[in-house]
C-alpha cells in the first residue's frame, strides 16, 4: 500500500519554499550579510524572544536532522568521533560539531557563525554539553536558561519556578540588547506572542483532525513536515498563514474522508523521534501494512499545544516560560509521557503503540523498556519497540526491522481476523 | 595506664572492607536493626544535600548501584543496552526486593538516564518516597533564590518522611557534621596527593565509600581514627608517575580495578570518585541561614563535574589547573561505559591536555569487571612511555 497520488502536494511544497527561505536567509548572513544568529534549541524554544530581536534562530538540531535526511550524516559523525567524541554520544551534536569544523557548509545552506549561543535547557541534559561545547569553539556569548524539570506530584511547575525562569529571561533580554545595541521592543514582542498564540490555535486544530476516521493525515510522518516551520519560523505572518493553508488543506481532505493510504487499516501512535537517515524506507513499513499514525509524542518535542496551551501575549515573559516548563514533551516527567501516550490511546482511538528507541537521544529512549511494560502488560495495548538511531546510519538494520513490523502486523491483523469471526 | 582502643589503621581499613564487600540492601537493613524508627533515604549519585536528610532525622545512604556483586537480570529489559550500568543495576536492586529497608530515593537531574531512572523507581516501587532534586544550570544570582525554594520544597518532604518537624538550629548542626567529614576527607586526599607512598587510592576509596553507608558520626570518627594512623605509616616512595584521574564521578569502578591502576605503576594523586559526598572545595558553614547557606555553597564553591555546566569558566582549564596543582605528571580519563556526560568532557579533556601537552590515557570500565589484563596491560604502556621519555 502506497501513499495516495498528490496526497502531499500543497503542504509540503509550501513546506519546501519557507524552509529553503529560512536556509538562504541563514547562508545569507552566514557569507556577511546583515542579520544576527542566535544558536537554540528545540525543545520548547522560546523563539519569539530571539524574534523580538531580530536575531535569527538556528537550530544546531535541525540542521542535524536536514543532514541526516539527506544522507550526509556520517563523514560529519566520523570527523568529530575523530576529535575524540565517543561512538556512544548524541550523533546530532556530532554531525553539528563535525559540519561546524567543516566549514559550515550543508547541501541545503552554509550555517552562520552565533552570535549568541542560547543553551534553552529544557529537559535534555545534552544540549547542556553541546553549548558548552560550542562555547570552548566560539567566542559568542553564552547564556544557560535553565528550566526546572517538572518533578512535583500535580505536574505542575511551582511558582518559584516560574519566578526563575522569568527572572533568566529578563536576564536575557539585557544580554540580547548588549548584543543588537537595541532595546527591547515590548509591542512587538507582544505581537510575536501573539502570532504564536494564533499558530498554536491552529496546530492544535490540526491534531485534532487525526481523531477522525481516516486520519486526513499522518501524526508522525506528516508532523515532521509541520514542525520545522513551527520552530523555525514561529512568530511570523508567514507561519501563521502557513498553518493557516495547512489547516484548510487537512480539514478538507478529513471532509473528504481522504487519508495518506488509501485504506486505513491500523491507527497507531507512534513514540521516539524517526530515524532521519531511513526516513522513507521507515515509512514504508508501516504503510505496507495501512498502518496510519494518528498521533506521536515527537511531534511535541518543540511545544504540546494539543491540550489547551496557547501562549498569552498580555503575559509575553509568563508564558515563554510556562512554554518551557510545562507545555512541550521533553520538560515533562517520564510518568507523564506515558500518560500524554495513554491519552493519545484513548482519545485518538488508536489500537497499537509504536516505539522507536533510538540510541542518540536517550531523553526519549532510556527507560522506554519499562514504558512497554506498562502498555503491554498494565494496559493490554499492542506495543512493539524497535531500536535504531535518528542520525548516524550505522544503527538502522533494516531487514531486522521489516521482521520485527511485519511480525507485528501480522499477528495484530490475525488477531482482528480471529476477534470477528467470534464475534 | 589506659589501654589504647583506638583501632589500628589495618582494622579500620579491614572493617570498610567489610562494609564494602556488603551489598548495600544488608546495610541498610542491618541500620534499620539497630535502629527501627529512623527512615532511610538512597541517595543516587552525585550530589545530594544530605544535611537536609539528616536534619530531617532520617539516615543518608549511598545507593550507588549494584557494584560487581548482582546480575542484571530484569533491568535490562526496562533500559536499553546503551545504558550505563548504573541505572540497570540499580533498578535491579529494586526489582529484586534488594532494597526492603530503604524508604525514599532521591535522584537529581545530571543525565537523561538517571532522570527517567526516577520515573521508573516512582512507578515500579509505589512503597518508596521518591524525589528528584533540579540543580540549576545557570550559575548566576537567579540560581540563588531558587535552590533555596527547591531545598526547601525536598526538606519538607523529607520531614514529612519522618515526621520530625526540623528546624533551622537542626540544620545547622547537619551542616557542621556534614563540614567536618568533609574536612576531614579534603585532609585525607590533601595527605594522598603529598605522600602518595602512605596511602593507596584504593585504600582512599574504602575510607571514603565507608561514609556513604554508615551515620555521618560515625564516619567522623572513623577518619579522625584513620588519619593519624596513615600519617605515621612509614614507606617509602615508589618510583611511579603522579596521575590525576578524572570521569568517575557517578558510577563507580571495583576497588580492584582502583588498585590495579596503581599497580600498573601509577600513583593517583587525586580522583573524583564519590565526588558528590566531597562536593564542595570550602566549609558551608550555616550562618544564620543555614538553607541559603547550602544554597550559596553549590553555586560558588562546589567542584566542577560532568554534571555541571558552570559556564563562568572553562571545565578543561579546571583540569589542566588540577594537575599543575598537584604536580601531577598526567592525566587518565576513567568513564563508565555509555556515560554520556563523561563522555563529552573527553572530547573537551581531551583537546585541552593535548594542548598543554600534558599526557593522557582514556580507559572506559563497567561496574562488572573481572579481568583486567587489557587496563593493566595499557596502563603499563602509558606509564612506560612516560618513564622513557
Ligand atoms: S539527546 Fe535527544 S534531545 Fe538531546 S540533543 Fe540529542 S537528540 Fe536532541
Ligand atoms: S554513569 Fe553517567 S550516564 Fe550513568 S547515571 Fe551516572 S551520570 Fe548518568
Amino acid at each position: 500500500m502506497t501513499e495516495q497520488k498528490g496526497y502531499q502536494e500543497r503542504m509540503h511544497l509550501l513546506q519546501k519554499e519557507m524552509m529553503n527561505r529560512y536556509y538562504d536567509d541563514l547562508t545569507r548572513v552566514a557569507e556577511g550579510g546583515p542579520g544576527k544568529s542566535a544558536y537554540m534549541l528545540v525543545s520548547g524554544n522560546p523563539v519569539e524572544l530571539v524574534r523580538a530581536f531580530d536575531f535569527l534562530p538556528v537550530y544546531p538540531e535541525v540542521n542535524a536532522l536536514q543532514i541526516a535526511v539527506k544522507k550526509q550524516a556520517l563523514p560529519f559523525i566520523l570527523k568529530a568521533e575523530e576529535m575524540g567524541y565517543s561512538m556512544d554520544n548524541c550523533a546530532y551534536v556530532k554531525a553539528d560539531i563535525g559540519c561546524f569544523f567543516s566549514g559550515r557548509k550543508t547541501p541545503f545552506g552554509t550555517i552562520p557563525l552565533p552570535d549568541l549561543l542560547l543553551c534553552n535547557y529544557v529537559g535534555c541534559n545534552v544540549y547542556l554539553q553541546w553549548f558548552e561545547h560550542l562555547s570552548e569553539y566560539n567566542p559568542a556569548p553564552v547564556f544557560n536558561l535553565d528550566i526546572p524539570f517538572v518533578r512535583t506530584e500535580d505536574g505542575e511547575p511551582r511558582p518559584e519556578d516560574v519566578t526563575y525562569v522569568v527572572r533568566q529571561l529578563e536576564d536575557l533580554v539585557e544580554m540580547c540588547e548588549r548584543i543588537t545595541g537595541k532595546a527591547l521592543d515590548y509591542a512587538k514582542l507582544q505581537r510575536i506572542v501573539a502570532l504564536s498564540g494564533e499558530t498554536g490555535e491552529l496546530w492544535s486544530k490540526i491534531k485534532a483532525l487525526t481523531k477522525r476516521r481516516p486520519s486526513p493525515f499522518d501524526a508522525y510522518f506528516d508532523s515532521v513536515t509541520m514542525m520545522a516551520p513551527l520552530y523555525c519560523t514561529r512568530g511570523t505572518e508567514e507561519c501563521l498563514r502557513f498553518f493557516e493553508a495547512a489547516y484548510e488543506e487537512l480539514l478538507k481532505k478529513a471532509e473528504d474522508g481522504v487519508g495518506p493510504l488509501p485504506e486505513e487499516r491500523f491507527r497507531v501512535v507512534i513514540e521516539g523521534p524517526p530515524p532521519w537517515p531511513f526516513l522513507r524506507t521507515f515509512r514504508d513499513m508501516f504503510s505496507k501494512w495501512g498502518a496510519v499514525a494518528v498521533a506521536s509524542t515527537y511531534s511535541t518535542v518543540g511545544g504540546l499545544w494539543e491540550f489547551g496551551f496557547r501562549h498569552d501575549a498580555n503575559r509575553p515573559l509568563e508564558s515563554i516560560a510556562r512554554h518551557m516548563l510545562q507545555w512541550n514533551l521533553t520538560n515533562r516527567n517520564f510518568l507523564q509521557r506515558y500518560e500524554q501516550i495513554k491519552r493519545y490511546m484513548d482519545d485518538w482511538s488508536a489500537d497499537a503503540l509504536i516505539i522507536h528507541s533510538v540510541k542518540s537521544c536517550r531523553l526519549f529512549s532510556a527507560g522506554q523498556g519499562d514504558m512497554r511494560e506498562y502498555f503491554s502488560k498494565d494496559l493490554g495495548v499492542p506495543t512493539l519497540l524497535v531500536e535504531s538511531d535518528l542520525e548516524d546510519p550505522r544503527y538502522f538494520s533494516e531487514a531486522q526491522m521489516r521482521n520485527r513490523v511485519d511480525a507485528f502486523f501480522e499477528s495484530l491483523a490475525h488477531k482482528r481476523a480471529v476477534a470477528g469471526k467470534a464475534s | 595506664k589506659a589501654i589504647d582502643m583506638t583501632p589500628s589503621i589495618t582494622e579500620i581499613l579491614e572493617r570498610c572492607r567489610q562494609l564494602l564487600a556488603t551489598p548495600v540492601g544488608e546495610v541498610a537493613a542491618a541500620q534499620k536493626a539497630k535502629n527501627p524508627d529512623r527512615k532511610i533515604v538512597g541517595c543516587f549519585p552525585v550530589y545530594t544535600p544530605v544535611e537536609l536528610i539528616h536534619a530531617a532525622g532520617a539516615l543518608p545512604l549511598g545507593v550507588i548501584g549494584g557494584g560487581n556483586q548482582i546480575e542484571i537480570a530484569h533491568a535490562d529489559s526496562r533500559f536499553q543496552s546503551f545504558i550505563c550500568s548504573i541505572v540497570k543495576s540499580t533498578l535491579e536492586l529494586g526489582l529484586t526486593d534488594r532494597l526492603e529497608a530503604v524508604d525514599a530515593m532521591v535522584f537529581q537531574s545530571i543525565c537523561d538516564p538517571a532522570r527517567n531512572l526516577a520515573s521508573v523507581f516512582k512507578r515500579n516501587f509505589p512503597r518508596l518516597q521518591i524525589e528528584y532534586l533540579h540543580m540549576p544550570q545557570n550559575m548566576s544570582l537567579r540560581a540563588n533564590d531558587y535552590l533555596v525554594a527547591e531545598y526547601q520544597r525536598i526538606f519538607d518532604s523529607w520531614k514529612a518522611l519522618t515526621g520530625k518537624p526540623a528546624t533551622e538550629q537542626d540544620l545547622a548542626q547537619s551542616i557542621g557534621l556534614f563540614d567536618r567529614d568533609r574536612a576531614l576527607m579534603r585532609d585525607l586526599y590533601r595527605l594522598r596527593c603529598e605522600t602518595p607512598e602512605k596511602v593507596s587510592a584504593a585504600e582512599s576509596y574504602l575510607l571514603m565509600r565507608a561514609g556513604t553507608l554508615m551515620p555521618v558520626e560515625e564516619h567522623i570518627e572513623l577518619l579522625e581514627a584513620a588519619l593519624p594512623g596513615l600519617q605515621q605509616r612509614a614507606a617509602k616512595p615508589k618510583d611511579r608517575i603522579r596521575v590525576v584521574l578524572e570521569g568517575s564521578f557517578c558510577e563507580q569502578p571495583s576497588l580492584e580495578l582502583i588498585d590495579r591502576l596503581e599497580e600498573a605503576g601509577c600513583y593517583l594523586v587525586d580522583d573524583d570518585f564519590l565526588l558528590g559526598w566531597r562536593f564542595f572545595k570550602r566549609e558551608v558553614s550555616a550562618g544564620d541561614s543555614p538553607l541559603r547557606a547550602l544554597a550559596d555553597a553549590y553555586i560558588d564553591r562546589s567542584v566542577y563535574s560532568g554534571v555541571k555546566h558552570d559556564l563562568r569558566e572553562s571545565k578543561a582549564k579546571h583540569l589542566t589547573d588540577k594537575v599543575r596543582e598537584m604536580r601531577a605528571e598526567a592525566v587518565i580519563i576513567l568513564v563508565a561505559k555509555f556515560c554520556e556526560p563523561a563522555l563529552f568532557d573527553y572530547a573537551l579533556y581531551r583537546k585541552a591536555l593535548d594542548e598543554a601537552g600534558i599526557p593522557h590515557l582514556f580507559l572506559e570500565f563497567e561496574e562488572k569487571m573481572w579481568v583486567f589484563d587489557r587496563v593493566r596491560t595499557e596502563v603499563e604502556t602509558f606509564v612506560e612511555s612516560m618513564l622513557f621519555e
